[in-house]
């Protein structure tokens, strides 16, 4: 049962062969057993869960199921939760009870789902290993030796953990895809202004976006389903019409293009990665699919554009975490500045820290011009690469991520090296476009590799369809770790 | 040596939306701490602010009646500092791209007419409230009024003296008010002003180093801290000294400015476009909609009043100084197109007298327009003489008789004496008791005519009109 795809738990509903407290007991069991091993969860409210469940198994008695009714979804700690500890993994939110729901959030409980607990996650989102989590760091299920990656490191964690049977997470510059690649799941970040950002805590506006991370594509479909559409809250969400993710899911791959970035495939890929990904792209010729050479000119520029801009938006987010209201305050002061000062300072953990003090300097007078506009310019260049690559091509593909999972603290003394991790995603962010990437294979030491599937605005259907069809034929997306 | 003074005025107005202007919170002033402060206003994870299209439309609307330039797209930016009643650490304001970039007002200041460019005005929203006392050493909190949608209007150094400064600013007030986008109550902090004050030798071209005077809240006070910085600026220089760039603060208790901080501590705000508002598009046909609801400009009504009235310029500019007394001058002066000088007349004198005395503003005047009308042309047609009308006007401020003039003149007995054999008898009867007079008349002396016309309205008991006393009583003496 811990392996079903949403389809199968949702038959089981239906069919009353089980019902959603007993579905919601059995997974909180499993996280009883395995979290202490992983960290995945910084919160779990069993009382809460099962609220919820028995609401949802009212629902069904009473024939109103929708599709994800009684299933039991792990929430990314960035999302608040009323009544729930919301902590965006921080000292800052450590005793913070979100008193409102996030436009996510409203939408699975209206569906129905069961809020299985709060996972676990770099802290503000700022990270790519989940070593900079207030709460401790997260373990990957393949080799506890290794991160699961970030900042969505406890919900891919608790995926592949088979704890959760599907959870949400947040992307600004990989944030989903990174760990999905190194936790052997599924993950996909929609364009931008898909998902309401409104109870999302924000990490850089103008890059976060929230989306679903599975065992398949199949389910992320459904997931996205539940979590798309307008909200009013966020100005930043567009009006669309609402759409069925699943619905091109099993259409034929012939005829299919897909760019293949010289950028990409050139040096800092390591050989391991480069052998899985290669593989995956002579499944998709066998499936009908031809290559196309692109050239992504300005790809090398994202992580430093990525870096002044993420930064800078940060620095201004994360200013309301003063200790005046909410959260975090400093025991010992003299006055108001040194407040403000202590609370920051203990509130914040190192890698915070840094964010807002790059993000202050960018900022700056006397370095604006040079940095944050220089980098908005950059930032549309960059947009303009993959508009002119999208008119030769249906998709691009490369690697999610240049390495499998590395080991804890093998690279947190090191951000440059850190920040590498996103090279292949930040780009994707800083155009807007969606992004995805699913398990296939494995490189050194047995840990996975994702491939990392970008397309054009809005054609999240046709992505989730190329990355199903590859599911059908390939079975890496099965394959359980060793627990 | 001679000194200019050249001041800048940057007025906070405060927009008349229900709603805040990035949240659905109540603006309402006067609420219970923090009662008025949705999960927006309070910054609390993860909330977004989403724009109030009527403070967009307010700004626009002023952007309209000053002839400036409406930017599209507009941009919102973030002003970042950190105080513990600015509940996001930044201020969501317009930096480039404001909302109303120009634009001119024009402004009369005695018998001159001069004209005030206006560099930009933008919108933002306000901070909260500190409250230092009453918390044992600590500071209170009130975020009510976070959010509240500010018109930040800012001028063009082109006001040379407190005079123009004051003169400009009430006109911006009036003009505020006239098109109904602030409420321009200046207690409750509707309508606030800063002042850039700066002095050079006459004829010198560079300006000098300024000061920025912050929250005025009253036209005196404007006036004052203006003329003290003046007059401390020129000291300074006078004295061989140089004046340092500050901001200042006014204290109305002693009546002078002292130093609130210098440039050197001055914040650096890293201001940039605010990633969770979008730009604002303003379409030309949203323009033209709100340009067609604007009402007659008050300096289109002035020129109107001069010419369809033949009133001079300063009457048709106090009648136009607030959109409530124009309205009243022009329901009156409709009626009585040929009158329409008495009823300036009225508005400005009595009318206005006693509005003062009793501090009420023309909107809650007791005696409408209608009553007034009514009151002229029974001045006109002889029925009541000049001064009886001031006693009529005071009945129906008393609301006699359901402020009917007929009524009130009637009880009251106010009512002339037209009659010419009524008269006629009673200036018999004053002529044979006063023989001496009309000999003295007769011999050449003029006052002991004013006399006769005296005892002749004395005996009406003041109910004659004196000029059909005065015919009547020449015809007599002189035939």
């Amino acid at each position: 049962m811990f392996n079903d795809s949403l389809k199968q738990l949702s038959k089981r509903l239906a069919s009353r062969e089980i019902s959603s407290v007993e579905l919601t007991t059995e997974f909180l069991e499993r996280i009883r057993q395995l979290n202490p091993r992983y960290n995945a969860f910084i919160t779990v409210d069993e009382e809460k869960s099962l609220a919820q469940a028995r609401h949802a198994d009212r629902k069904i008695a009473a024939g109103e199921m929708d599709f994800l009714t009684g299933i039991p979804v792990a929430q990314k700690d960035i999302f608040c939760a009323e009544g729930w500890l919301t902590t965006c993994g921080s000292r800052m939110l450590s005793n913070f009870v979100s008193p409102y729901d996030a436009g996510v959030i409203e939408r699975f409980n209206q569906t129905g789902a069961v809020n299985i607990g709060k996972t676990n996650m770099d802290e503000f989102a700022m990270g790519s290993s989940n070593e900079t989590s207030y709460f401790g760091p997260v373990r990957n299920p393949w080799d506890v030796a290794a991160v699961p990656g970030g900042s969505s490191g406890g919900s891919a964690s608790a995926v592949a953990a088979r704890m959760a049977p599907v959870a949400t997470g947040t992307d600004t510059g990989g944030s989903i895809r990174q760990p999905a690649a190194l936790c052997g799941i599924s993950g996909i970040k929609p364009t931008y202004g898909t998902v309401s950002r409104y109870g999302m805590i924000a990490f850089a506006s103008s890059l976060d976006q929230g989306g679903p991370m599975a065992k398949s594509a199949e389910d992320l479909a459904l997931m996205l389903n539940v979590m798309t559409g307008f909200d009013e809250r966020d100005s930043t969400s567009l009006q669309r019409e609402k759409e069925d993710y699943a619905r091109d899911l099993d259409k034929p791959l012939s005829g299919l293009r897909i760019g293949l970035p010289k950028e990409y495939f050139a040096e800092g890929m390591s050989s391991d990665v480069e052998k899985a990904i290669a593989q995956a792209l002579d499944e998709y010729r066998k499936l009908g699919a031809e290559m196309v050479d692109v050239s992504l000119p300005n790809s090398p520029l994202s992580i430093p554009v990525y870096y002044v801009l993420a930064p800078a938006e940060a620095s201004s987010n994360l200013s309301r975490f003063d200790g005046v209201r909410y959260g975090y305050r400093a025991q010992h002061y003299q006055d108001l500045a040194e407040m403000y000062r202590n609370t920051r300072a203990e509130g914040f953990g190192a890698e915070v820290k840094r964010r807002i003090l790059i993000g202050t300097y960018v900022l700056s007078h006397g370095y604006y011009d040079a940095y944050y506009i220089k980098a908005q310019k950059l930032r549309r260049l960059i947009a303009q690469d993959f508009s002119d690559a999208f008119t030769r091509c249906d998709v691009i593909m490369g690697p999610t991520a240049p390495a499998v999972a590395f080991d804890l603290g093998e690279k947190s003394s090191d951000p440059i090296q850190m920040y590498l991790s996103d090279i292949y995603t930040s780009a994707t962010n800083l155009a807007g476009l969606p992004g995805m990437s699913i398990p296939v294979g494995f490189g050194d030491k047995m840990r996975p590799v994702g491939l990392h599937i970008i397309g054009d605005y809005f054609s999240e259907a046709r992505m989730l369809n190329i990355a199903h069809q590859y599911q059908l034929n390939t079975d890496w997306h099965l394959r359980i770790p060793q627990i | 040596m001679q000194w200019e003074i050249v001041i800048g005025l940057e007025v906070h107005t405060q927009l008349s939306t229900q709603s805040k202007i990035f949240s659905g919170a109540a603006t309402a002033y006067g609420a219970e701490p923090n009662t008025q402060a949705c999960f927006v206003d309070l910054a609390l994870p993860g909330v977004l602010p989403v724009l109030n299209r009527g403070a967009v439309e307010r700004a626009i609307q002023f952007g309209l009646a000053i002839n400036a330039k409406i930017n599209s797209p507009s941009i919102f930016a973030r002003k970042n500092y950190f105080y513990p009643d600015l509940p996001k650490g930044y201020q969501i304001s317009q930096y480039e791209q404001p909302i109303v970039e120009g634009g001119s007002i024009g402004i009369q200041v005695g018998e001159t007419e001069k004209t005030i460019r206006l560099t930009r005005a933008h919108l933002e929203e306000d901070a909260g409230k500190s409250l230092h006392e009453d918390f044992h050493g600590m500071s209170g909190i009130d975020l009510n009024r976070a959010g509240t949608p500010l018109l930040e209007i800012v001028s063009e150094p082109d006001l040379r003296s407190s005079a123009e400064a004051v003169a400009y600013a009430k006109t911006l007030h009036a003009l505020v008010r006239w098109i109904g986008i602030c409420d321009g109550n200046m207690q409750e902090g509707s309508f606030r002003c800063d002042a850039n004050v700066s002095v050079r030798p006459l004829g010198h071209e560079k300006y000098g180093t300024r000061c920025e005077i912050k929250n005025l809240n009253s036209f005196r006070f404007l006036e004052k801290a203006i003329d003290f910085e003046v007059e401390r600026q020129i000291e300074i220089l006078e004295e061989g000294g140089s004046i340092r760039q500050e901001t200042r603060l006014f204290d109305a208790n002693k009546g002078e400015t002292r130093t609130m901080r210098t440039k050197e501590d001055a914040n650096d705000y890293r201001y940039f476009p605010d990633p969770d508002l979008l730009p604002v598009e303003i379409a030309p046909d949203w323009i033209e909609q709100l340009r067609a609801s604007l009402p007659e400009l008050p300096q289109a009504r002035r020129e109107r009043y001069i010419t369809q009235y033949g009133l001079s310029a300063y009457d048709a500019g106090v009648l136009t100084s607030s959109r409530e007394m124009a309205d009243y001058f022009e329901a009156a002066a409709e009626q009585l197109p040929e009158c329409a000088k008495l009823c300036a007349n009225w508005i400005m004198g009595d009318i206005s007298a006693r509005l003062n005395k009793e501090g009420l503003d023309i909107a809650d005047c007791p005696v409408g327009p209608a009553q007034v009308v009514r009151l002229i042309q029974r001045i006109q047609d002889g029925t009541i003489s000049g001064k009886a009308a001031k006693t009529v006007f005071d009945g129906l401020w008393q609301g006699e008789h359901h402020q009917d003039v007929d009524a009130i003149i009637e009880a009251r007995g106010l009512k002339q004496i037209a009659d010419d054999n009524t008269l006629e008898k009673l200036i018999d009867e004053v002529l044979a008791a006063n023989v001496q007079q009309v000999v003295d008349y007769r011999g050449g002396k003029e006052k002991a005519f004013n006399s006769l016309v005296g005892q002749v309205m004395k005996a009406t008991k003041g109910k004659a009109n004196p000029a059909q006393v005065n015919a009547m009583l020449r015809e007599k003496l002189g035939g």
